[in-house]
């Protein structure tokens, strides 16, 4: 099992994914930063202090399970399952590579850990329920992380998956929406607008709690209160800046999707700090 | 076949800026976009024309919707996405909104096939025009280069009807210049040949030609057409070809026995039986990496279609014209 880390030390964990991230995709020249470096405490939370796994038995049946639902988040992913252990760490520079067990979009088979094969945005959640449904099935107490973004909440099937969670009273699964306003062109309140998504979410009978996403100890306090909830699943909302934690990123539409100059990397990796 | 002049161009630069004149021409263009419009170059339509834009998120199914009731309004409605998620995305609603009601649809498609690389499978379209070519009344345009692109664009624009136009990510040569005219439903013949016929469309016409030369070289001469409508497809070309050159090969960044090879066999078989070969991706799946070296690794190049016009040629009892 992966251990509980000190506040200091999954401080520390986020650091080292940020710079893997930005490694991974400075060495491809290609891949998904900003989305990724807005999750980076999500899934450090959930993958050092959250979540029952073990990197030694990655088909473990009583593990939880991490969905990335927006797949292009590949470095992320990447780098918080390489500082667990799941892959040598330095094999994340062969992201998107020919030969490379990093694709671009997760596809289960190539590193383990990954649970689901990704890239088409709004598929996640359904995923995530029939695991979730198999999980009392087979009398298991697994529970199931379910990583959105907000772009990705404006797919019809993301809808279909809110109505049907609750519907099923869910409580094994947990959906997590990076609420960084941003999607592939633009800023989502001028692409289509979510509104208020806690109040739709709550409409719909999910558990909401909104966190600042970037603030460990409200996500682990978050993660706690999902556990305490019963009888429906829970969401939590997480605010977020896209590309935090590089200055010329941040909130930029622009960081989407590209790799960054080596020069640009420097900098990145000097604000981001060891 | 025209020299190279210009520098290469992606075949998707091709939309943004076609709809933008085609509106300026006057035209009752509408686009509906689901946030790829950067990707697409359809963004550039917002730019000149903003109200006649319509974003609609990441929302692929709605797309076509809205673009149905655009198009049923009387406007001329294109939607561009990525092509593994239009049609993959919003099958049902291209087959009964737009197919079954024939309506002024233009779906124009971008990042088509293993060359759109890095992104990796989910991203790799190689299942689109089998889906775009099994819905009756849809007519379906895979361009080879820029030039031809934006005049397969227009000619959306300018007939009645569903429309799937499928363009790519990378920079490829520039094969056609402005006296190139495209006509729907007919292949262009790139190069007389009598010893076997390469029939390729999209990217796979930059291979076909470079498998051609090789060819020539070593005296076998291909005709070489360029089929870029696949649907109506020019049957009477392919009948010619299989009578005159008594062999086939076809190249398209696709899945074979699907796609354009498939619709071939169908008119050959029915007609002129020959021997057929198949240069496309073989009933599997790809993977990331740099867009030629993916094209290299699952066998869409020039060498795989001159290996595969040796072996067709092989079976057909191996005549030559010289
Ligand atoms: C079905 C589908 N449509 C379109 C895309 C292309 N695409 C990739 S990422 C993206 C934007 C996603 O925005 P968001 O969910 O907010 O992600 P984040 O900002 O967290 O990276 C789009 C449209 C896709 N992957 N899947």
């Amino acid at each position: 099992m992966v251990a509980i880390e000190t506040p200091e030390e999954l401080t520390a964990k986020a650091r080292r994914i940020r710079r893997h991230i930005i490694a991974m995709v400075t060495e491809a020249q290609s891949g998904h930063p900003g989305g990724s470096l807005s999750s980076v405490e999500i899934l450090t939370a959930l993958y050092f202090s959250v979540m029952r796994h073990d990197p030694e038995k990655p088909d473990w049946p009583e593990r939880d399970r991490f969905v990335l639902s927006k797949g292009h988040c590949t470095p992320v992913l990447y780098g918080a399952l390489a500082e667990s252990g799941y892959f040598p760490v330095d094999e994340i520079l062969t992201f998107r590579q020919l030969n490379s067990r990093l694709q671009g979009h997760p596809k289960i088979g190539t590193i383990p850990g990954i649970e689901m094969s990704g890239g088409s945005l709004g598929q996640g959640l359904s995923y995530s329920i029939g695991q979730c449904l198999a999980a009392r099935l087979d009398g298991r107490d697994y529970r199931v992380y379910c990583l959105l973004g907000d772009g990705e909440c404006q797919e019809g099937q993301t809808w279909e998956a809110l109505m049907c969670a609750p519907s099923y009273q869910l409580d094994n699964l947990v959906a997590i929406i990076d609420r960084n306003g941003i999607q592939n062109d633009w800023f989502v309140d001028e692409t289509m607008p979510l509104g208020a998504l806690d109040a739709k979410l709550e409409a719909f009978g999910w558990h909401v709690i909104s966190v600042d996403g970037h603030d460990l100890s409200q996500l682990l306090a978050a993660f706690e209160e999902a556990k305490e909830t019963k009888g429906t699943p829970t969401a939590i909302i997480a605010r977020t800046v896209k590309g935090k934690g590089v200055s010329f990123m941040e909130n930029n539409p622009d960081w989407h999707g590209k790799g960054p100059s080596p020069e640009q990397a420097e900098q990145a990796l000097a604000e981001i700090g060891e | 076949m025209t020299a190279i002049s210009t520098a290469p161009a992606a075949t998707r630069e091709a939309l943004g800026r076609t709809l933008v004149k085609l509106r300026q021409d006057g035209l009752d263009i509408v686009v509906v976009d689901a946030d790829l419009g950067k990707s697409t170059t359809a963004r550039l339509f917002r730019d000149e024309f903003p109200d006649r834009f319509f974003s609609v998120g990441v929302a692929e199914q709605n797309m076509i919707g809205v673009a149905s009731g655009l198009a049923a309004a009387g406007k001329i409605a294109f939607c561009s996405t990525f092509s593994v998620f239009m049609p993959g995305r919003c099958f049902d609603q291209i087959r009964v909104s737009v197919a079954q009601t024939g309506l002024n649809v233009k779906m124009v498609s971008s990042h088509a096939g293993l060359s759109v690389g890095e992104d990796g499978i989910s991203a790799q379209a190689i299942e689109d025009l089998a889906l775009m070519c099994s819905l009756p009344g849809v007519r379906v345009v895979s361009p080879a280069d820029v030039v031809e692109a934006e005049q397969a664009i227009e000619t959306a624009a300018r007939t009645p009807g569903p429309f799937y136009i499928r363009t790519g990510r990378p920079k490829i040569p520039v094969l056609y210049d402005d006296s190139y005219r495209f006509e729907l439903g007919k292949a262009h013949l790139l190069r007389p040949g009598s010893d076997a016929t390469i029939i390729a469309n999209g990217i796979m016409v930059h291979a076909a030609a470079e498998a051609a030369d090789i060819l020539s070289q070593e005296g076998i001469n291909c005709r070489l057409l360029n089929m870029a409508t696949l649907r109506p497809m020019d049957d009477e070309a392919i009948v010619a070809a299989a009578r005159e050159t008594g062999c086939i090969v076809t190249a398209e960044e696709h899945q074979i026995g699907t796609g354009m090879s498939a619709m071939v066999s169908q008119v050959v078989g029915a007609t002129a039986p020959v021997p057929l070969g198949a240069v496309g991706v073989a009933g599997r799946y790809a993977e990331s990496g740099k867009w030629t070296e993916v094209m290299e690794k699952y066998g869409l190049t020039a060498d795989a279609i001159v290996r595969e016009v040796k072996a067709v040629i092989e079976r057909k009892g191996g005549e030559r014209s010289v």
